[in-house]
């Protein structure tokens, strides 16, 4: 221990120190380095006044607004209002339009394809993919197959109701499990996967009856898809001829689909987004490429 | 000569403890046999395991050793109790290499997610709590345990105190990481950042605090010198500070004893508030003052330096921890937080800077007249260099907490940034620096089995850091200016996954950072290991007792 009557000093730099010792330990008397405390000293001031100028302290049941009148929320109320408002003028015009004027007025198409292109960022590439070219079980936008109709009413209206969603006016159509519920027995579905795949110029299963396939489809299957195979568009079936395959074209694919059947939900945008968004994204989707 | 006193009878402690432990084992039996819950069933069984194991090994010790009980000194000298201490230094360096281990898999899952591979038990989701708790709780805490049981007693000159209690803290710690973690992985969490663990784990957690706290206190009482330590001041408000939070962010309502599942007493964003006081200040007393500790007491003992001013020691350590704990609010800047609140936070946070640069001056210039040993000792350079990384990222902390800062670094990998030159640099060398010291201390030997290796840890990993952040900073500011970037007609110029796309490469290079520092640690963990096995013994000074 320390002799703490004796003052100790540090032979290197000359400084005193405390006088204790901690296992070996000791400490220098060194005072606060000045330019450390100054700042430190600036700190506080800025916060102080900074106090005074805004929003800070807690009273009971208010707080201190400070002299410059400061609101967080209505400055970001304001910006957010003079972005819409901004949006409005630009896009005054497209409330009153129809789709097809939207379409062919310079001015407004390009205020629309904005619009859509980051509308469509935000809200559809998560299913349908950021280049709009899908996924297995969500339809590729791009291409001319649509499974609804690919004319801007169409797409607009798919966009507002959705498919098989909670909009009292959404698409729906369903397609029966066939296995699961027993309507198709294991054979039947089997004929009829492979009959299906020669449709679209695909080759049957090895041994399997193609012709018993054939009936079993005007049979079970006609009624919607038709009896070309051509879908309808009313339905939502999709055309089985095209090649064009939403859960698979491969036989064990549609032996899957035949006998569990999933059928896809697009959510209803109405009422989500407003009535210029949807139309934008209208026009943006139907140009893509795929357009009717 | 150790002249071990005998007691006739178990002493109150260890009585205590054993009929303590047996009540938990049997409560952990009872819950275990009734519970509908498959993950509490595992854990009440783990639960009972190593209680009834503790009660199992302290009554064997008692009959082994005859009731003997060590001396507190022994000839005259102390008799520090350096098993506890030897057990955290081990753990630390296992839970190291873990956690950044899990931290390289999950940036490799940021970089290519198919290596979530589609399970939930390795999804991003349950492996990113594993990795912050691994390498704070697990790695820090254990470099905490290690070196404030070594600090207190040396610096005390007193033997802490009880035959239990010490081992009762780092098992009884170590226990509740295990519980914490394989949770995590089995899907359990109240999802509060960095107090994932759910309320049976909580609970377990407070008991063994406050034995620590006791057993800290208590080792105080008993020091020899008139003065405590500076060290000491910042470990005692570690342990404090840490109690009081842990307490008030998780007063939760379990569902059903017999169930995980709990609910937080906490609503809206009084629940965020709670949440974000809790989690700043455990940055700032368990990552800060903690860690601050541990520079006080090894940087001066390897420079061989007095601390430079015990006066800075004084004011910065009272101005951090009174300003510490109201910085929390700027966690939530632009949220349902009132206005006023996120001000508060913002100037204590400003105010802070010079209170934090304290410890940075105190550490550095504890060098004057030692800046040659730079040169020549790598485990102080490690510690040198941390220092700087300290005073960095207290710079950066509360530049960042400027509202206008903010509004662009909030929610963006910046701020992973900011965390990682502190987790990476300050806390990370700064423990690497201590154990680096402790080993040969603890075993007994001359010195480490090679300071060229030390050298090879050193540059390996500054590299690795000097990757990590700055791919973290670049990202974290492009992807702050892409969300906020709008086009000519007033539309967002980017949807959020086009700004994901734009950040795969700064992960690869950020993982590519993340690996060079896991494979320092592992050089790290050879040395250490060669140390113990193969160093040199000390031979002059027997200056340990050997452990029990």
């Amino acid at each position: 221990m320390a002799d703490t009557h004796k003052k100790h000093v540090d032979e290197v730099s000359g400084v005193e120190t405390t006088g204790h010792e901690w296992d070996g330990l000791r400490e220098l008397n060194n005072p606060l380095p000045r330019w450390w405390l100054y700042i430190f000293y600036a700190c506080i001031v800025w916060s102080v006044i900074y106090w005074v100028l805004m929003p800070s302290w807690p009273l009971i049941s208010s707080y201190t607004t400070g002299m410059l009148g400061a609101s967080q929320r209505e400055q970001a109320l304001e910006s957010l209002n003079s972005g819409i408002a901004a949006r409005n003028e630009m896009g005054a015009g497209l409330a009153d339009a129809s789709l097809e004027q939207i379409q062919s007025t310079p001015g407004m198409l390009e205020f629309a394809m904005a619009n859509g292109r980051a509308a469509f960022g935000d809200n559809c590439a998560p299913c349908h993919g950021s280049g709009a070219t899908g996924s297995p079980g969500y339809p590729n936008l791009q291409d001319d197959s649509w499974l609804w109709g690919g004319s801007l009413d169409a797409i607009h209206y798919t966009i507002q109701n959705g498919i098989r969603s909670t909009g009292d006016e959404t698409r729906l159509g369903d397609m029966p499990a066939f296995g699961r519920d027993e309507i198709l027995s294991k054979e039947e579905i089997s004929q009829v996967a492979s009959y299906v795949h020669t449709l679209s110029g695909g080759q049957p299963e090895e041994g399997v009856d193609v012709a018993a396939g054939q009936t079993v489809f005007m049979d079970n299957c006609a009624v919607c898809h038709g009896e070309d195979g051509k879908g309808n568009q009313e339905l939502g079936s999709p055309n089985l001829t095209d090649a064009v395959w939403l859960y698979g074209g491969t036989i064990a694919d549609i032996k899957a689909q035949v006998t569990n059947s999933r059928n896809g939900v697009m959510p209803t945008w109405g009422g989500r987004l407003d009535e210029n968004t949807i139309k934008s994204l209208a026009v943006y989707v139907h140009a893509l490429g795929g357009g009717e | 000569m150790a002249r071990p006193t005998h007691a006739r009878y178990l002493t109150m402690e260890q009585g205590g403890y054993v009929a303590f432990l047996i009540v938990v084992a049997l409560a952990c039996l009872i819950v275990s046999g009734k519970t509908y819950d498959n993950v509490m069933a595992f854990h009440a069984a783990f639960g009972a395991l190593v209680t009834a194991g503790g009660a199992f090994f302290i009554l064997k010790r008692y009959f082994d050793s005859d009731g003997a009980v060590p001396p507190q000194e022994i000839d005259g000298r102390p008799n520090y109790n350096m098993g506890p201490v030897k057990f955290c230094s081990v753990a630390a360096m296992f839970w190291g290499l873990a956690g950044f281990t899990v931290g390289l898999i999950i940036a490799l899952q940021l970089s290519f997610p198919v290596l979530n591979f589609d399970l939930p038990w390795t999804s991003f989701g349950r492996l990113r709590p594993l990795h912050t708790s691994a390498v704070i709780f697990a790695f820090g805490g254990n470099v905490l345990l290690a070196t404030s049981f070594y600090v207190v007693q040396r610096t005390s000159q007193a033997r802490m105190p009880g035959i239990v209690t010490p081992w009762f803290v780092v098992i009884g710690y170590n226990a509740f990481i295990v519980i914490a973690g394989t949770g995590y992985l089995l899907g359990v969490t109240q999802s509060k950042e960095y107090a994932e663990p759910e309320w049976y784990a909580d609970l377990w957690l407070t008991v063994v605090w406050v034995a620590y706290l006791l057993v800290f206190l208590a080792t105080l009482w008993k020091r020899k010198e008139p003065h405590i330590y500076v060290a000491n001041w910042f470990y005692l408000a570690f342990i404090i500070t840490i109690a009081m939070l842990h307490i008030v962010n998780n007063l939760t309502i379990p569902v059903s004893i017999y169930g995980t599942k709990s609910y937080i007493v906490w609503a809206g964003v009084q629940d965020a508030m709670v949440q974000w006081w809790y989690g700043h200040n455990a940055v700032g007393f368990f990552l800060t003052a903690g860690f601050l500790a541990i520079m006080y007491y090894f940087v001066p003992k390897r420079a061989e330096r007095p601390v430079y001013s015990y006066r800075l020691s004084i004011v910065h350590f009272w101005a951090l921890i009174f300003l510490y704990i109201w910085a929390g609010p700027h966690h939530l800047h632009y949220t349902a937080l009132p206005q006023w609140a996120s001000t508060l936070g913002m100037t204590f946070s400003i105010m802070l800077w010079m209170p934090s640069w304290g410890g940075m001056i105190n550490g550095l210039m504890t060098l004057s007249g030692a800046w040659d040993k730079l040169r020549t000792d790598p485990v102080l350079r490690m510690m040198v260099v941390s220092v700087a990384f300290y005073g960095m990222s207290t710079f950066e902390g509360p530049l960042m907490s400027v509202r206008a800062v903010n509004g662009l670094s909030h929610y963006t990998d910046w701020t992973i940034g900011h965390v990682h030159s502190g987790a990476l640099g300050w806390v990370g060398y700064i423990s690497f620096g201590a154990l680096y010291c402790l080993f040969p201390w603890l075993w007994n030997k001359k010195q480490l089995y090679s300071l060229k290796l030390v050298n090879w840890h050193f540059w390996i990993s500054t590299i690795g850091i000097v990757f990590y952040i700055s791919s973290m900073w670049v990202s974290g500011i492009l992807q702050g200016l892409m969300w906020r970037a709008y086009d000519a007609l007033g539309f967002l110029e980017y949807s959020f996954v086009e700004t994901v796309a734009a950040m795969h490469w700064f992960y690869v290079l950020r993982a590519f950072g993340g690996g060079l520092f896991l494979v320092g640690a592992i050089i790290m963990a050879f040395n250490l290991w060669m140390t113990v096995t193969h160093g040199e013994a000390e031979a002059a000074e027997p200056a340990l007792a050997p452990a029990e």
